[in-house]
């Protein structure tokens, strides 16, 4: 049967126009027999009425009638492929500054970071967004496709230099792991076949990368973090006393007859079985969603967190965090009061202070300019109405991410890392 | 170190029961849309897989066109009964009855732009506050940029370009009165990773979707099954065939494929295969360039 076990990779990607974005997914899913006949054609016809010389791969990636007219990616735009190895998910997102919402939104979920350089401009203005942003969402894993390398005759020091210079600007930031892969999309080279115009490059292809780089410890295994989510109650004769703790494991590993503490009420107890429908688990992890049942019946409900006694969250009502601004119609308001979801929990807060805006394309803090408009990212103090239990953005993605709600529209207004 | 790792459908699974619990944590008065096909026989399965042992805590509601496979209503019926669900039915007939909308007429007359009226009006009745589909985002363009949870104005209607961005899994449910949710549990599913996890939960399904006889008529390259529902062209002449379903829906505009298909195993092997999309045999998707874009702002599935 060809269900054998496979990976789930996500990863992001973001780009304008004219950098051979859209052809190098083309050709990911052209190469990974994972376009259509049907598909294929319709764009085929669509390319041919609007009198285009070749079929346009860029319209398979854009979704929206607007998009299509204006041949632009406004929104994130999810693409499916998979190989025997692994299942992919790409988060296609716009590169232009004005759309930075939507690359922070991509990159949130995302394993890997594939950024795309035009080998004749080498590192650009919107390259050093993508990396930032990779950066500040702490994508655990950053390759970088040198593109258009047929353009510049496969030479080797335009893509030597341009390394040196991507890794010259990333020494400031905090990224772990970086790749480079020489690449022509148009052509092929280095994407799904090894190129044999560049014999100089002993590297592996962009699709031997996606299959093969180390996801498996993405997820922090070390601090054990369980937010409630929903409890299950029954009510029936079989089942009278039950009640389960059902939710999505957002850090370490939990084992039946573990001691777990409750938060808030600091209650412990033992965990007497782990379950997912009728199977018992001997351990849970992220990011599986499982019931956990507890020997002692202590209060717990929805937004209270399981953790181990001796290694607790934070549990504060003032946290720092990076903030990236939303919403176009309204700018961050210091003092302004939000909704806050963190987890399963949710609060209201306040916005103390702002302490800085983020030059996204230089990393400069600007300490003169306070008005935080649409696709701003700042650092602000933020305190909430409840204790939130989180733990650094950098420690644990899913426990120290939060997002703000404007309580007048019920527009999601803002994304936060707390530091 | 133990090498703690899940493989993809286990983490597609894990991700869904998050969403649907994420549902009812969040929501008053939500409801499963049932439509019969598999997407939304995995949807039932993985909502009674999130809240075992207690019962699915929200109802199934089914929008029949009445241009039904007979096949669905029995598989539905014995659905509801193994599971203990509670359905609500909505009928496309009673619209017409009562005038409210105008059947098409002609040889490509369907019923199933006819459904958005009907389910609007069921969600309105039911005060339903967040509808699950079983939408998928692999499935077509317009859905690719689909949240998991969609937010939908008083008329029931989309707005693309004005979506709420949807981060980590943290998730803004938030609305005013009369507003509602669309929620699609499986979004991030392909056909073959449905296929590959029903094979592997042994999931009941319609023999629809398995190779058998059938009488066909072939209109515009899709073969089509024969059905008193269906009007024929003068040069239109039905012949038997060995096919099967890849999607189920409204009789008149669901294509059925020639197919050897009929083990699970080789639905897997086939649709791994294949070269055409599950949706190219859709005449409903086929009325123009954008029609689902159009139709989904309108408040379809």
């Amino acid at each position: 049967m060809n269900s054998k076990s496979t990976e789930l990779l996500r990863f992001t990607t973001a780009g304008s126009v004219d950098d051979g974005k859209s052809t190098l997914i083309g050709r990911l899913l052209y190469d990974s027999k994972s376009i259509f006949q049907d598909q294929f054609k319709q764009i085929e016809d669509i390319s041919a009425r609007r009198g285009e010389s070749e079929v346009n791969l860029a319209l398979l990636t854009d979704g929206l009638k607007a998009e299509r007219e204006q041949g632009i990616t406004i929104d994130v735009a999810y693409r499916y492929f998979s190989t025997p190895k692994r299942k992919f998910i790409i988060a296609d997102t716009p590169g232009h500054i004005q759309y930075t919402r939507n690359m922070v939104t991509g990159a949130s979920t995302a394993n890997v970071a594939l950024l795309l350089v035009d080998s004749r401009q080498g590192i650009i203005e919107q390259t050093k967004r993508h990396a930032i942003i990779a950066s500040l969402l702490q994508i655990p894993h950053i390759v970088v496709c040198v593109n258009k390398m047929d353009l510049v005759e496969y030479n080797k020091e335009v893509f030597e230099s341009i390394r040196k210079d991507f890794e010259s600007f990333t020494s400031k930031l905090d990224v772990k792991d970086v790749s480079f892969i020489p690449i022509s999309a148009l052509k092929g080279d280095n994407v799904v076949n090894r190129s044999e115009n560049m014999s100089w490059y002993e590297g592996s292809t962009l699709m031997y990368y996606l299959e093969n780089v180390h996801i498996s410890s993405d997820h922090n295994f070390i601090d054990c973090r369980f937010p409630v989510q929903y409890v299950i109650r029954p009510y029936n004769d079989e089942f009278h006393d039950y009640r389960g703790y059902a939710g999505r494991v957002s850090g370490g590993v939990f084992k039946k007859g573990d001691e777990v503490m409750a938060l808030p009420s600091g209650f412990t107890s033992k965990i007497s079985s782990i379950t997912c429908y009728k199977e018992e688990l001997e351990a849970a992890f992220p990011p599986q969603s499982v019931t956990i049942l507890l020997e002692d019946d202590i209060d717990i409900s929805r937004g209270d967190m399981l953790v181990r006694v001796n290694n607790k969250p934070r549990v504060e009502q003032d946290l720092d965090v990076m903030l990236c601004w939303f919403d176009h119609t309204k700018p961050l308001k210091e003092n302004g009061k939000y909704t806050i979801r963190q987890t399963t929990k949710e609060a209201r807060c306040i916005v103390k202070e702002i302490h800085y805006k983020l030059d996204i394309n230089s990393l400069h803090r600007i300490q003169e300019d306070f008005s935080i408009n649409s696709n701003d990212i700042a650092r602000v103090s933020i305190r909430t109405t409840l204790p939130l239990f989180f733990d650094e953005y950098n420690q644990n993605r899913i426990t120290g991410s939060v997002i703000l709600v404007d309580e007048s529209n019920n527009n999601t207004v803002a994304a936060g890392m707390i530091i | 170190m133990i090498n703690y790792n899940i493989d993809h459908l286990k983490e597609l699974e894990s991700e869904s029961i998050f969403v649907l619990r994420e549902v009812a944590a969040q929501f008053e008065n939500p409801v499963i849309l049932f439509s019969g096909g598999k997407d939304s026989i995995l949807m039932t399965h993985l909502a009674v897989k999130a809240f075992y042992p207690a019962k699915v805590p929200f109802p199934l509601l089914h929008i029949d066109t009445g241009h039904n496979f007979e096949e669905t209503i029995k598989f539905r019926d014995d659905l509801v009964k193994e599971y203990q669900l509670n359905l609500k039915v909505g009928y496309v007939q009673d619209a017409i009855d009562s005038g409210q909308v105008n059947e098409e007429k002609g040889v490509n007359a369907s019923r199933n732009g006819l459904q958005t009226f009907t389910l609007l009006d069921e969600l309105e009745k039911g005060k339903y506050d967040a509808a699950m589909g079983g939408a998928r985002r692999d499935e077509e363009k317009a859905r690719a940029k689909e949240r998991f949870f969609s937010h939908r104005d008083e008329f029931g209607q989309w707005d693309p370009k004005n979506q709420r961005p949807e981060l980590w899994n943290l998730f803004n449910t938030r609305k005013n009165m009369g507003e509602h949710f669309r929620v699609f549990p499986i979004s991030n599913w392909t056909e073959l990773d449905v296929w590959q996890y029903l094979a592997m939960e042994k999931v009941p399904l319609p023999n629809l979707y398995f190779a058998h006889e059938r009488m066909v008529i072939e209109r515009d390259g899709i073969l089509l099954a024969d059905s008193e529902f269906i009007q024929k062209k003068p040069d239109e002449k039905a012949f038997k065939e060995t096919v099967r379903c890849r999607t189920i829906g409204d009789v008149t505009c669901t294509g059925v494929w020639r197919s050897s298909a009929s083990k699970i195993e080789d639905i897997i092997t086939e649709v791994s295969t294949t070269r055409m999309t599950e949706r190219g045999g859709r005449a409903d998707d086929k009325r123009s360039e954008t029609s689902m874009e159009d139709r989904k702002k309108q408040g379809y599935f």
